[in-house]
């Protein structure tokens, strides 16, 4: 490997950054602007953070969103736990390969396709849309990305943990809770993860879905975005990237410390 | 007394025709689909017995296990235990447990949690569990490790972990899946005497499913040699090692010569067999075979004598030169052409330091064995 830093190496880092960060840089930049207009620079300041809070209807459009997310993850981490394990563990049964191509569909179905589709049954139905609505289209989103990442768990999952526990002599529900359970639980909490984040930043499929009084917090952004870009919105969307970024930051110095943890103590073991 | 092999067996109750069996597979056929992994197959095991299924990948002795287990549900016939038949009877109501290949530790329990998982299962009040887990650290050697998780510990203390927690349900049997196959040789063999301590001392009627035929020679009251999902022989070591009764059995345990022939002659103690490319041999267990018989002659390597000179009380003496010599420290293996084309195995203990003019590649040599070194296969 070449560890010199030529002109080449830093022109594509730098260039290549830029393109990824520039646009996230000056959106927080221009959060902290003291003047009105979203390209003039007048002067540090975080009023617009203060105003954020007084803007009843950014704080709605966030709970809403909040409680769309926790629960629509939810429903979704069960039912995609639960197809993840039928459809590695009973593998027989027949049109075993439809139903998992029909489960992953919709991670390359497209958006205004599922949202339309989405809308019309619930038409259909009689459904009244609003928060119910929302909640259910976002798991019906994000149930297959559970999906995927609890079954790439168990594919490397060892049966014989559950043929022990089973011969000394806990009964297959007993099994599932105490071992199977806990041991995939790491890809479970992951899933939930991924799927909450995913609502969290869905627009097309909330619009499609929504109704009055269940405004999420990237519909409402984008409405008021249509009538102008105000400061509050650059507060409100990097108070969104922060608490993205904490959680991934945590999420991944965790994983690391477990990992060095676990390095360490195999040594130790090899050690005797 | 005469008796095959160098060990005396007190424990025998396969020759007491009043003993109880304890473990019956009754005509058992497992299938897979199309493919039969057990094949109307018959097998007894006693009460306190260190019983070894021995075979090749393949040859359905992890599935007779799994079947014990009741991981597989057999196909037709009967598995009896102490009398009760267990068909329909799932894994955890059986009272026999197993160790894994792969060992299958709880990863997110400690290691007195894993062996205390069982009994918990079973009810057991916290005091008792917590005693009956400490004993079995004791046991296993592992008192100051109770808190740490699998992958904190070696390869061998997980076998212990494996071990302990397997046998602290006192279950009637204990099954065990290639116990040692993941351990490296040195620790295999340390752990092989471990294990018929354990037996020894707890009582209890072991099952081990292993390829390794020196693992089942060490540790087996007897063995059953396995192929194609039936049992080919089932003897003690010395018996599976001293009078295989085919050629499957004598090729798969050990090195063998084996000699093709024909039976020329029988007499009252002795028999003459003419070798395909005319050699004559005199034996002494020629067992059934007829006069004319196609038969197989198969002696040990170590039963052979080599010599410079033709020994002048040989009964069977076949001549020929030295092909390969291999020196290994404990005993030095000879391969001699015979004069016919024949390649013979014979393995010589060194004992003693010294030896005077020895063999050396294209000497001239003679083989020589006893009439009762070898004998005599029809199958």
């Amino acid at each position: 490997m070449n560890a010199t830093w030529s002109r080449f190496n830093i022109t594509s880092i730098v260039l290549g950054f830029a393109f990824l960060y520039l646009p996230i840089v000056l959106l927080i930049v221009f959060s902290f602007n003291e003047s009105k207009l979203v390209t003039v620079w007048g002067g540090f300041s975080t009023k617009w953070y203060v105003s954020l809070f007084h803007n009843q209807g950014l704080m709605d459009a966030t709970w809403v969103t909040a409680r769309v997310g926790v629960i629509s993850a939810t429903v979704a981490t069960v039912l995609g736990t639960l197809a993840a394990i039928t459809l590695t563990r009973y593998t027989r049964f027949k049109g075993r390969v439809l139903f998992s191509g029909m489960v992953f569909a919709p991670l390359v179905m497209p958006e205004v396709i599922t949202g339309l589709s989405l809308l019309l049954l619930f038409v259909a139905v009689g459904l009244d849309r609003g928060f119910f609505t929302v909640t259910l289209a976002h798991t019906t989103l994000t149930m297959c990305f559970v999906a995927v990442v609890v079954q790439s768990r168990l594919v490397s999952f060892d049966r014989s943990l559950e043929e022990a526990a089973m011969d000394l002599g806990a009964p297959p529900v007993k099994t599932f809770f105490q071992i199977t359970l806990p041991v995939i639980m790491p890809a479970i909490v992951s899933g939930w993860m991924l799927a909450f984040t995913l609502s969290l930043d869905d627009l097309v499929i909330a619009s499609f879905t929504s109704g009055p009084g269940a405004t999420t917090l990237p519909m409402k952004i984008y409405s008021q975005v249509r009538l102008g870009v105000t400061p509050e919105i650059n507060a409100a969307c990097t108070i969104l990237i922060a608490v993205v970024a904490i959680g991934v930051i945590i999420a991944s110095i965790a994983n690391k410390r477990r990992e060095v943890q676990r390095q360490r103590d195999e040594q130790a073991a090899q050690r005797g | 007394m005469k008796s095959l092999g160098s060990i005396r067996r007190d424990f025998a109750p396969w020759n007491d025709p009043n003993a109880k069996p304890y473990i019956q597979f009754d005509k058992v056929t497992k299938k897979f689909g199309d493919f039969t992994a057990v094949n109307n197959l018959s097998l007894t095991i006693f009460e306190r017995e260190f019983f070894a299924l021995l075979g090749a990948s393949g040859c359905g002795k992890s599935t007779l296990l799994r079947m014990l287990a009741g991981f597989e549900q057999p196909t037709a016939g009967r598995i009896l235990l102490d009398g009760q038949d267990l068909r329909g009877i799932p894994p955890y109501r059986r009272p026999v447990n197993m160790m894994f290949q792969s060992y299958a530790l709880f990863p997110h329990m400690t290691v007195e949690k894993n062996i205390a998982f069982g009994l918990k299962q079973e009810g057991m009040p916290a005091s008792d569990i917590e005693k009956r887990v400490a004993e079995m650290l004791r046991l296993v050697k592992l008192e100051q490790f109770a808190k740490r998780k699998p992958h904190q510990l070696s390869g061998g203390q997980r076998q212990r972990v494996a071990l302990a927690r397997s046998v602290a349900k006192r279950p009637k049997v204990l099954l065990l899946d290639e116990p040692l196959g993941a351990l490296d040789k040195k620790l295999r063999e340390e752990t092989q005497f471990e294990l018929m301590d354990l037996q020894q001392e707890l009582g209890l009627t072991f099952v081990v499913v292993t390829h390794d035929q020196e693992e089942a020679m060490t540790m087996a009251d007897r063995i059953a040699i396995m192929d194609k999902g039936e049992v080919v022989q089932v003897a003690t070591p010395a018996e599976i090692y001293e009078a295989p009764t085919s050629r499957f059995v004598a090729h798969f345990v050990g090195n063998v010569n084996m000699f093709e022939g024909k039976v020329a002659e029988r007499a009252a103690n002795t028999t003459r067999i003419t070798g395909a490319t005319g050699a004559q041999i005199v034996v002494e267990n020629a067992a059934d075979a007829a006069n004319g018989a196609d038969i197989v002659f198969a002696i040990r390597p170590e039963k052979i004598k080599v010599s410079s000179k033709k020994p002048a009380d040989a009964v069977n003496a076949l001549q020929g030169e030295v092909y390969d010599v291999a020196y290994l420290g404990d005993m030095t293996v000879y391969h001699i052409k015979l004069d016919d084309g024949q390649i013979v195995r014979a393995s010589a203990l060194n004992a003693s330091r010294v030896t005077e003019d020895p063999l050396t590649w294209n000497d001239r040599a003679w083989v020589s064995f006893r009439p009762d070194a070898g004998v005599v296969l029809t199958r």
